[in-house]
Parts: C-alpha cells; structure tokens; sequence
C-alpha cells in the first residue's frame, strides 16, 4: 500500500523537442496526448474536491445563511472556531466521535486478529468462513441498521428480552436513551466492520512465509509463542494500515447516525459528520458548518500525512 | 490478491476448531438470520419471545406486496440504485482508466508533479466538502438530480492510483508493436490498453458499483423527490410509513441486501480481492 511518487519526479523533466522542422513531432504530440488523458479527471477532482475545500475554508470566516443568497455573506474573521471551543453540541460531538474510533478500531482489531489466524491456519472451508464474516460489511448500512433498530427496541426487542431472561432486571434501553445509545452504535458499527479487517488481516498473513513458522517449530514454539513472536511482529505493517484507515473512516462515521437516532436522544450520538450535516442543510448554517468541515479535514489530513511519513519511511 | 497455500494438518483440534467457528460464524450472522424469519412473519409475532426462527404463520406474501406494490413501489428505488451505481461506475471506469494510462505510458511535462498532488488530494474527506458542493450543485441546477449526484462520485483518485499501478506492470511490447502499426494514443488506450486491463477494471468496478449502492449521505443531501430515491433513501421512506411495522421493514431490508448479496457470492474473488487493495469506504 506504499504511496511512492517521488520516483515519479524524474519523469517530469522533458528534453526538448529535438526537431524544429515539424511542430507536432512524436515527443509533442505524446505530451498533448497526456495532458488530454488526464483533464478530465484533474478538472474532476478540482472541481469537486480541491474547489469545494477552499471555498469551505472561505465560507468558515462567514457567517452565511444560504437562503439570503450571495449578498447575505458576512465575514466575521475566527469567530465560528471561537464558538466551537465552547459549543457543547460540538464538544460533544468530537467526544462521541472518539470514543466511537477508540472502541471501534482496537477492539474490531483485535477480533478480527483472531479469527483471521484461526480461519488462515486452523480451519477448513476459509472461503466459507471469509464470506461469512464479510457479508455485514457489504451490506447496506441502512438496511442493516433497519434491523438493528429492531433487535435493539428498548422493552420487545429481542436482545432485550434475551437479557431480562437471563436475569438482567434492567437492561440498557440502547438507542432510546442517552447513556447508552453511543454504546449501541459502537456494537453496530464494529459488527459491521470486522469482516473487512479479518479480509484485510488474511491477506497480510498468506504473505509470511511459511518456513519461518516451520523453523520455530523446530526450536518448539508452541502456537501462542509463534503467534507472538512471529505473526504479530511481521503484520505490524498491515496493523499499522489498518489502524489508520480505520480511524480515518471512523470520523467520518455518519450513515449510522443519521438513519437510526437523527443524532440523538437529546444529542446524546452527535458526531462531527451530522453535525455538519444538522448545521448546513438543516439549520442553514453554512459558515458554521464550514468551519466544522475543516476540524474534520484537519484531523483526516493528519492521520493520513503520519500514515504517508511512517510508510515512507518503512520503504527507505 | 496472491495466496501461499498452507497445508493444513488434519487432526482432530482443526475439525473442532471448524466447527467452532462454524457456530461462531452463525451467532455472528444472527441479524440477518433474524431479519429473514421476520420478513416472513405477522406482525403480532414478531416479538414473540423466546424467537420463533421459523414461523408458525407465514405472512411473506402480504409482506412482499407491501414493499413493492405500494404508492412508491421498491421497485422504483431499485431501478434508481441500479441506474445510479451502474452509470457512476461506468463513467469512473473510463475517467480513471484514462488519467491511469497517461500516468502510467505517457510522457507529459509535469507528469510526476501531478500524480503527486493528486495522490496528496486523496486525503480530503468527501464529508468536508459537502457545503461548498451543495451550493453549487444548486448553481449549476443539478439539485434533485441523478446527474449531480453521478457528477460527485464519478472521480475517484483512489482508482486511479490503483490502475496505474496495474499498467505499470503492463509491458511496453505491446504498445510498441501497435505504434510500428501506426495507432494512434486514443486507439492504443482502447484497443490494448483496456483489454489488458480486464481484471483490475472489475475489481475496482464491482468495489466502485458496492460504494454507490449503499451510498446513504449524498441522495440524502442532494434528493428530496421520492421519485428519484435510490434504496438507501427507500429504506428511510419505509422507516417513516411502517415505523412500527418491523416484518415490512424486514422485507425492506432483505430487499435492499439481497441483490448485493448474490452478486458477491457469485464474485467473492473479485470483490475480497478488490477490498484487499485497501479500499476502504470513506
């Protein structure tokens, strides 16, 4: 997964068009064929992602209420970052959100660690089990979220009823209620990302050789100390990409919110994405969802430049 | 994807080991086993507790009707996600096969530099630039369309990326011979380019096609006729009728999964192995 442009850079010097007679000559008409192959992609991605984040940056030193139109654009300097530090929807937000990366991502990890070394080198039927596990990541969230809400209902769901058989006199009314509702979105949320990990785990192991293992036998290791010793050392390349990317998909956390509690109970499962969401289109807030844009840009941008820094490193 | 094969011992503790995970692998699939059985069920017994997993009254038929011969029929949002995600991955295949080519073959002044700052816009979340693309999809008068919504996720860096890397690998043979012949660039991406590059094209147009399906956020944001939703919204639609009627919104449910879920056990090679080269939905 190395991300390795620098070679790259060689490629860009070009000698200079050595003919003079003809124009169009072979290293011209190569360039024009490049730069014509590639426009539509660059004037894409301008338009959709490089535009939109600086006319964001701009719109958060606004105070813009989208309905009044262009004119209704006042600029108001830091002032939307000043309130968010002491705006308590936002605040917590942010602490929802990372609270849903700190359990979503270690302990989807960590599961996921374990059955990929159990389905990679104990199990029979791999692709079975390597389905099996992956069916809820690609599902559609919303559908799958449909029946969680279902298997969740505070007094008749099944989970529930499961718990208060089992003595449980009180169980969490989990999306119902504001203590436990981040708790029953964390559960869904690593539910439906394990899969993916475990695919991305097995790929990683069917790349150690199976001599190094065979070679600790000899020397009697037992299958927790190869584990150790061996298997967890040589995936912390594959540990590390995981761990980034999940975390950087899990700020951006929104489907599950969104369909299920609309934020809520008395917002209580805010995060960052509907709130942003909840600012803009709802409240028509576009400076201030702007600004909340960029925390959420900055915190992506730099998860991905320590990937980038570290992965880079590794390939030196 | 590549795959050492590992001999497996047989002895006993691997069977048992399976069949642990067997179990494991049916306790984890529980909600969709659950959603199943009550897609077929009456209401009333629905909650019944313990679980009735294969119900005593069968209600499917009635269910069926009211997911898709209802006032907006499911029917509807199918053909809309179907239309969605089919031309989205149209249009990213050829986009991204293109810039890919001229990457990967083609020599341009600032070749490398732009590959650099297109990887480095890799990192800007979608989300991010939802305000700024909401108004101007309202400019360009494409709100409450399927053209605004295609125009959005129809470049993706990441492809790219991936693609380029393929060709990299393709041999330059090839190309030479059809330039002795006398094709020209467009006919070389065409006729050799794209053929070669069969296999990546499908994973990356199966991940591409999955991303869009279950796309939620963007109809979300930029649809507000129900004629134009895709299933993410229909599934939304159903939750607020039948916000009490768990058997239909089961059928809902399986409705929304089923086709995608078909479709993957047909490609589980193509689409693990697509997963594997790290795309991640974000």
């Amino acid at each position: 997964m190395e991300v390795n442009y620098k070679a790259e850079s060689e490629m860009a010097s070009v000698t200079p068009a050595s003919s003079k007679k003809v124009f169009w000559n072979e290293r011209r008409k190569e360039s024009a064929a490049g730069i014509l192959f590639v426009l539509p992609e660059v004037l894409g991605i301008c338009l959709m992602g490089v535009f939109p984040l600086g006319f964001t940056l701009f719109l958060s030193f606004t105070e813009w209420n989208f309905i009044g139109g262009l004119d209704a654009i006042k600029f108001i300097g830091f002032d939307n970052f000043v309130r968010l530090a002491s705006d308590e929807s936002f605040l917590l937000a942010l602490k929802n959100n990372l609270l849903y990366t700190l359990f979503t991502v270690p302990v989807g990890m960590v599961l996921a660690l374990i059955l990929a070394v159990v389905i990679h080198s104990k199990a029979y039927a791999k692709d079975f089990f390597k389905v099996a596990f992956f069916i809820p990541y690609i599902s559609t969230q919303v559908a799958v979220a449909a029946i969680w809400a279902a298997l969740f209902h505070p007094s008749l769901g099944p989970i529930n009823q499961f718990l208060k058989n089992i003595g449980m006199a009180d169980p969490p009314k989990w999306l119902g209620s504001t203590d436990s509702v981040m708790a029953a979105i964390i559960i869904i949320g690593i539910w439906h990302v394990v899969g993916y990990i475990v695919i991305i785990y097995i790929s990683g192991l069917s790349t150690i050789s199976i001599e190094v293992y065979e070679a600790a036998e000899i020397d009697g290791a037992n299958f927790w100390q190869k584990f150790i010793k061996i298997t967890v050392p040589l995936l912390s390349p594959t540990t590390f990409f995981l761990a980034i990317t999940l975390m950087i998909s899990s700020f951006k956390v929104f489907d599950l919110v969104a369909f299920l509690t609309e934020g809520g109970p008395n917002h209580a499962s805010n995060v960052l994405v509907y709130y942003i969401y909840e600012e803009g289109f709802k409240n028509f807030r576009m400076g201030y969802a702007s600004a909340i844009s960029w925390v959420l840009f900055i915190i992506v941008a730099v998860l991905t430049i320590i990937m980038w820094k570290i992965q880079g490193r590794k390939a030196e | 994807m590549y795959k050492l094969k590992v001999p497996v011992r047989k002895n006993t503790s691997n069977i048992i080991i399976t069949v642990l995970l067997g179990i494991l692998s049916i306790l984890f699939l529980i909600p969709l086993i659950w959603m199943l059985s009550t897609s077929a069920k009456f209401e009333s017994d629905v909650m019944v507790f313990p679980i009735e997993w294969i119900p005593k009254r069968w209600n499917l038929v009635e269910n069926f009707k009211a997911v898709w011969m209802s006032d907006v029929p499911f029917g509807r949002f199918y053909f809309n996600s179907l239309k969605l995600a089919s031309i989205t991955t149209l249009v990213t295949l050829i986009v991204s096969s293109m810039s890919a080519y001229a990457f990967s073959k083609l020599r341009f002044p600032g070749r490398g530099v732009l590959f650099g700052l297109l990887l480095a816009f890799l990192m800007i979340p979608e989300q991010a630039t939802l305000v700024p693309r909401y108004i101007m999809i309202k400019w360009f008068g494409l709100f409450n369309t399927h053209e605004g919504l295609i125009l959005m996720s129809m470049f993706s860096i990441y492809f790219t990326f991936l693609m380029r890397q393929y060709m990299v690998g393709i041999s330059d043979e090839y190309i030479e011979a059809a330039k002795i012949d006398g094709a020209g660039y467009f006919k070389i991406y065409w006729k050799i380019m794209l053929p070669l590059c069969k296999p990546i094209l499908a994973t990356v147009g199966i991940i591409k096609f999955i991303w869009v399906w279950n796309d939620y956020q963007n109809p979300l944001i930029f649809l507000y006729n129900e004629k134009l939703y895709p299933i993410t919204l229909g599934m939304q639609y159903f939750r607020t009728e039948y916000s009490e009627n768990y058997a239909v919104m089961m059928m809902a449910s399986l409705s929304a999964i089923l086709p995608l879920l078909i479709v993957f056990v047909i490609l589980q090679r193509q689409v693990i192995a697509g997963i594997s080269l790290g795309g991640v939905k974000g």
